[in-house]
């Protein structure tokens, strides 16, 4: 049933409410098989609901969501169950199971949906720990970890099931420059050595000067740009300019806007 | 006059909610505890376990205790009315059906609620807070099978058992009180305690112990998947849900002993 496209992901007038409130409005991108694929934009812009409605933990208000092909807003539980064995996610705060080692949280998802012998999942483990520089590590508890080793380890969770696509939301926040910068490197080695789709959200630009190969720019819940950094960077717009300019609204201008945002219900 | 009826209205309307969402929660949890089960789809055997020996063995030495000391004091109460009519042997009559029908249910349920019912909305509700329940979701393991269906088999195996304990404890502390305190005779405290007895009696008590622990076990998860907001946010829902589980058992209680007093 798999449709093999150039697009793994293709998102169509993706509507997204909170109440009455338009938090995205008309979305359309679609995201290439084997690509780096950043979400870019202002605090509030939207870009982690995106997220959050591309990996279906929110459903949209209208709109669809393919992956390879198939509607996954539309799907049944047992649809989506399957469909979630092919996607990996890292959490902004790596949201490790803390009542769980590090090996056994990687461990799980292999439990849960395969047969394999035991010895065979610790040696997987094994090798996705390996992968992420955490070798040795399996016996830790989350919380002997530091910030930028629990999201190496919550991403060798999301790569436990070798999955087609992985989505990261905000991987270098909270880290020191040189901890970001690694954890960079590494969203890019998982793409070349695996050939492995990324989707980012980030607003840090050092990262996404470093890892992406597309970018979409949100602002308000509308897509103001889609392309290259480079491409993104000549198109003319005035939040554009402003994001790369890295200059601050006018005094009070932010929280009004905000403040409208949300009272203005349509 | 308008703020008074949207108030209700905002009441009304949060309630239906809160309902809802527990018939949601009823739902998928007996269909991951009873059907997911027949079609393949494995319990998870080892967290039931590890859950009762949470919930069941290691609130016993509490239970026994406070359940003992109960049996202690209401002989004492006792005697003091019944030896005035020369009736202190009805001592025994009165401790073994007030902890078999009553007492005994009624402390553990009170006693897992604070031990367990909270640590149950604590532990989800920070898991909520700190995205591992989306992770979860993100992973394709459901929260229900994975959180909940757990606890609540433990709890439904626990609370009885543990009753079934705080009731045989009631009635030694009550005997200890009734012998050595008060001086019945031991042989007429049995015979007075097995005379009194029914199997109605711990079948009435038992009912109730069976529904208390779904109510613990319901409260908890609901108050623990309801957590927004943080840390702050966690320790007002535990709260909350140990007020809220309190309550709703002394419903209970009260809706069965109704049902139950005349036989």
């Amino acid at each position: 049933m798999e449709n093999d496209t150039d697009n793994i992901i293709e998102v169509r007038d993706l509507v997204v409410k909170y109440g009455d409130r338009t938090v995205l409005d008309g979305i359309n991108l679609d995201v290439k098989r084997g690509e780096v694929f950043v979400i870019l934009g202002g605090s509030g812009c939207g870009k982690s609901t995106l997220l959050r409605n591309l990996v279906g933990l929110m459903r949209p208000y209208s709109g669809q969501i393919l992956f390879n092909g198939r509607d996954f807003t539309k799907m049944n539980d047992e649809e989506r169950v399957e469909t979630r064995k092919k996607m990996g996610m890292c959490f902004q705060g790596s949201a490790l199971f803390n009542s769980m080692t590090v090996g056994d949280n990687v461990a799980l998802a292999l439990r849960e949906h395969t047969d394999l012998e035991a010895s065979t999942i610790d040696i997987m483990t094994k090798i996705k720990l390996e992968l992420v520089g955490l070798g040795g590590f399996e016996s830790f508890m989350p919380a002997e970890l530091s910030g930028g080793m629990m999201k190496r380890a919550g991403l060798a969770r999301a790569m436990a099931m070798d999955p087609h696509i992985i989505f990261y939301d905000e991987p270098s926040a909270g880290l020191d420059p040189i901890v970001g910068a690694g954890l960079d490197m590494l969203i890019r080695k998982m793409q070349s050595t695996f050939n492995l789709t990324s989707v980012v959200v980030t607003h840090e630009m050092e990262s996404v000067k470093l890892i992406a190969d597309r970018i979409v720019m949100l602002d308000k819940g509308k897509v103001i740009g889609l392309g290259t950094l480079e491409e993104i960077k000549n198109i003319d717009h005035p939040f554009i300019e402003q994001f790369f300019a890295r200059r601050p609204d006018a005094e009070g201008e932010d929280t009004a806007a905000y403040l409208e945002s949300l009272t203005n219900s349509e | 006059m308008s703020a008074i009826l949207g108030n209700t209205g905002r009441a009304t309307l949060n309630a239906l909610y809160a309902a809802s969402t527990v018939c949601v929660l009823m739902v998928d949890t007996l269909n991951w505890m009873i059907w997911q089960p027949l079609r393949g789809k494995g319990l998870r055997v080892r967290s039931v376990v590890e859950h009762f020996v949470e919930f069941g063995v290691r609130s016993m030495p509490i239970v026994g205790l406070i359940c003992g000391l109960i049996g202690v004091i209401m002989a004492l109460q006792a005697a003091h009315t019944l030896e005035k009519w020369g009736a202190a042997a009805l001592i025994a009559d009165l401790v073994g059906i007030s902890a078999l029908r009553e007492l005994a249910p009624l402390m553990t349920a009170i006693l897992i609620t604070g031990r367990c019912g909270s640590a149950i909305t604590a532990e989800i509700g920070t898991m909520k807070v700190a995205e591992e329940i989306d992770a979860l979701n993100v992973m394709g393991l459901n929260p229900t099978k994975f959180l909940v269906v757990p606890k609540f088999l433990a709890m439904l195996l626990a609370v009885p058992c543990v009753t079934v304990l705080a009731m045989l404890i009631m009635i030694l502390g009550g005997a200890f009180a009734g012998v050595v305190l008060v001086g019945v005779d031991p042989v007429v405290y049995y015979n007075q305690t097995a005379g009194a007895l029914t199997r109605m009696d711990l079948l009435s008590g038992l009912t109730k112990s069976f529904f208390f622990a779904v109510t613990i076990c319901w409260v908890g998860v609901f108050r623990g998947f309801r957590v927004s907001g943080g840390a702050e946010g966690v320790g007002r829902e535990t709260t909350s849900s140990v007020v809220t589980s309190i309550l709703i058992i002394i419903i209970v209680d009260l809706v069965w002993t109704s049902l139950f007093f005349s036989q």
